[in-house]
């Protein structure tokens, strides 16, 4: 369970409101453009210091922890990768940062690599795949680094509509076996529909949920009525 | 973080150096006399220079510039590079291939004999600002072309489809341009000039010809009188602190970097008068550029395989300053810029090294070792010193830049991941930094083989830097030795820079 207490969020003028428990299972971040999803995430995955309260997973207070010690693995919009190591060295890092991988860590990221159907490609530089190849690289990675909550900051949006909800479909099924909560922002409430079975709605300054995604989508509250537009 | 001390280390021992220097020579021309007639002189001839080297180098990057941006041709991006050569180009190497060129007994002179008329001469202010514009015609063309390929390809679309003729352009687009980027490029052109030495050592001096750093060097070697070499460095730096500072708050780009790729098709200049008018600038510019490195090539390539031992010497010496300064100045360019990403004023203490001359700077090194030891002992070390002070900040201008985009690309994703400092330097930064870092040590490099400064005022006879051998065989008027050395020293400079450069490249991915 991760909870959210208080959590006060500042940026210059913008500020957002967080307090919240968030179970298992999939959630969509959804709002309107500009509301804070993104700065949601960040202060979530501890790129953002919180001005006030406190972020705990599980009961334990992991508000000041730095980034790669909180249990999460995130995804942003893009560099996911660096893009002069190989596709191996990418995955790799995701158990060791320093890339020092013994032998049983470099059977863990080919193996990883088999299940999202990369073999082969281990060589190669992120660059000369393609877009979906790309998005199983970072899914690789995840799969390896094996955290216990999974962040997606949009890492899909370059992605064609089919593509984006095979990625999707791939990284719930990932957090499903590992038993990972998920977290994804959403701009395209169909995406939140199919994958999410909650949703925590960031609008006018404050985070608020998790509700039923169905449920909110149906019936949305007038903020999100007015962005997601008369069709749904 | 941690990554910030070695650069505000290396910022430090940077300001120590210079502002002791300073120190230095402030202390002394404390006792030193006041200013008399020939320094006046000195001051006058230093501005005037300046001023006509700068005008002169932007009025003609204006037509050159524009030519350049709006025509697309076989051997434009030729055209381009060869524009940055002079930046590479020793001094005195351009002083001798401009005296083939404009000289008595230069090509122009022949053929004015040809036809009866006396020589031209090189020598004097007009020579001066001649090598300046040389040098600077290149730096100013660049700055306007990027000024020119800054403005939207969409705007001449819209002018074209107004039907708008070349006059309408230009008064519309153009002119605003220029008005804004123009007199950033006059500064920059006016500040290098004002700390010429090379050139006026070479083709000035006398009472009427002489710049405020060659009159230190003359103060110097001449007269030994230290305390006027210490008023005029005062002076010195003065007036390119102020100069420095003026050009610095008026423009923020430079002469080197992107954007300079495709010329923009231009429907307003297809007229003949104006397609003839491109054709002659360009390859007015371009003769002007290539005929002095030519006559060097001619004139050098006879005497190259009995050039005397002297010369290999001094090559031997000059590659291991070399070395050194490019050793020195990438590690604290490195280290610097690391820094620079977070604490942007780190950036500016480089301009210590340019806003005081590197005469000026060696006076003060000199005035500090004189009391204990013979400064000609630490000749090469000054000069590594002064060489890599002198090209740290071309070599930030492109490392700091570099480095910024990496650390806002890749922080989050490393800080995600938890890399640890040295894993993001191994893995990342040394990685992504080796393009730039080859090219600003190609450019160190360069700069260090070609220099002719601290290193006249400091060695002893029997040392010498290649430069320095170049012109004292011009003072011993063997010409063909120091043409064959000269040639020597420009294909020493290039090959320095292409090898870092190239070095820097090699399948470096992006």
């Amino acid at each position: 369970m991760l909870t959210l207490d208080k959590a006060l969020i500042t940026q210059g003028d913008f500020t957002l409101r967080a307090d919240m428990n968030v179970g298992a299972g999939s959630h969509a971040v959804i709002g309107p453009s500009g509301a804070g999803k993104s700065t949601l995430l960040g202060a979530i995955a501890g790129f953002t210091d919180l001005t006030s309260g406190s972020i705990a997973w599980n009961g334990k207070c992991i508000s000041d922890l730095p980034p790669h010690q909180r249990p999460m693995a995130i995804l942003f919009q893009d560099n996911n990768f660096f893009p002069h190591l190989t596709v191996a060295q990418n995955v790799g890092l995701g158990l060791d940062p320093n890339l020092k991988l013994n032998a049983e860590q470099r059977q863990q990221v080919s193996s990883a690599l088999s299940k999202t159907g990369l073999s082969g490609y281990e060589d190669r530089k992120p660059a000369s795949l393609s877009g979906g190849q790309q998005g199983r690289v970072a899914l690789a990675r995840i799969m390896v680094q094996k955290r216990e909550i999974i962040l997606l900051d949009e890492p899909f949006a370059a992605l064609g509509p089919a593509l984006k909800i095979e990625m999707l479909e791939l990284v719930k099924q990932l957090a499903r076996d590992s038993g990972a909560t998920l977290l994804m922002v959403s701009h395209d409430p169909d995406d939140a529909r199919r994958i999410c079975e909650q949703s925590i709605l960031v609008t006018e300054g404050a985070a608020t949920g998790p509700f039923d995604t169905k449920a909110l989508l149906d019936d949305p509250p007038p903020p999100l009525r007015m962005y997601l537009g008369a069709n749904h | 973080m941690r990554q910030v001390a070695p650069g505000i280390a290396v910022a430090a021992l940077i300001a120590v150096v210079v502002l002791g220097a300073l120190c230095a020579v402030l202390w002394r021309a404390g006792g030193g006399s006041g200013l008399g007639p020939a320094d006046y002189a000195a001051l006058r001839f230093t501005v005037v220079q300046a001023i006509l080297s700068s005008i002169i180098s932007g009025l003609l990057a204006v037509p050159v510039a524009r030519a350049l941006a709006r025509r697309a041709f076989f051997g434009r991006s030729i055209l381009i590079t060869l524009l940055g050569a002079p930046f590479i180009l020793p001094v005195i190497v351009a002083v001798l291939g401009l005296t083939a060129v404009f000289g008595r007994a230069g090509v122009i002179s022949t053929a004015l004999g040809w036809v009866g008329l006396p020589p031209v001469q090189i020598y004097g202010l007009h020579g001066v600002v001649l090598a300046h514009v040389f040098f600077n015609l290149p730096l100013a063309t660049r700055i306007l072309l990027q000024g020119w390929q800054a403005i939207p390809a969409e705007r001449f679309r819209l002018a074209a489809s107004l039907g708008m003729g070349a006059g309408q352009v230009a008064r519309v687009l153009e002119y605003p341009m220029l008005r804004s980027t123009l007199p950033g490029a006059l500064l920059i052109v006016f500040t290098l000039c004002l700390s010429s030495f090379a050139v006026a050592l070479s083709l000035g001096g006398g009472p009427r010809a002489t710049t405020v750093e060659l009159a230190i060097y003359e103060a110097f070697l001449f007269d030994f009188d230290l305390g006027r070499a210490a008023v005029l460095a005062s002076v010195q730096m003065g007036m390119v602190a102020v100069a420095a500072v003026v050009s610095l708050a008026w423009a923020r780009q430079e002469g080197f970097g992107a954007g300079m790729d495709r010329a923009i098709r231009r429907q307003d200049a297809q007229t003949p008068l104006l397609i003839t008018q491109d054709i002659v600038v360009l390859l007015g510019v371009s003769l002007f550029l290539v005929l002095p490195l030519l006559m060097i090539l001619l004139r050098g390539l006879p005497g190259i395989w009995h050039l005397p031992l002297a010369v290999w010497l001094s090559v031997k010496t000059s590659l291991t300053v070399v070395l050194f300064s490019v050793i020195i100045g990438m590690a604290a360019s490195f280290a610097l810029s690391m820094a620079a990403v977070r604490i942007r004023w780190l950036e500016g203490i480089a301009l210590l090294g340019i806003a005081t001359s590197p005469m000026v700077i060696g006076t003060g090194l000199f005035l500090m070792i004189h009391p204990f030891d013979a400064p000609s002992r630490y000749a090469m070390a000054v000069t590594v010193l002064a060489n890599a002070l002198m090209a740290l900040p071309f070599a930030l201008r492109v490392m700091v830049p570099e480095m910024r985009e990496i650390y806002s690309n890749y922080n989050r994703l490393s800080a995600s991941l938890g890399m640890s400092q040295g894993a993001w330097i191994k893995l990342v930064l040394w990685p992504r930094m080796r393009r730039v870092s080859g090219f600003a040590a190609g450019l160190t490099g360069a700069l260090s083989m070609g220099d002719l400064g601290v290193v006249a005022l400091f060695a002893s006879p029997e040392q010498a830097t290649l430069p320095l051998q170049v012109w004292r065989l011009m003072g011993a008027y063997r010409m063909e030795d120091a043409a064959a050395a000269a040639l020597l020293l420009m294909v020493a400079s290039l090959a320095i820079f292409w090898l870092f450069d190239r070095g820097g490249r090699m399948d470096a991915d992006t």
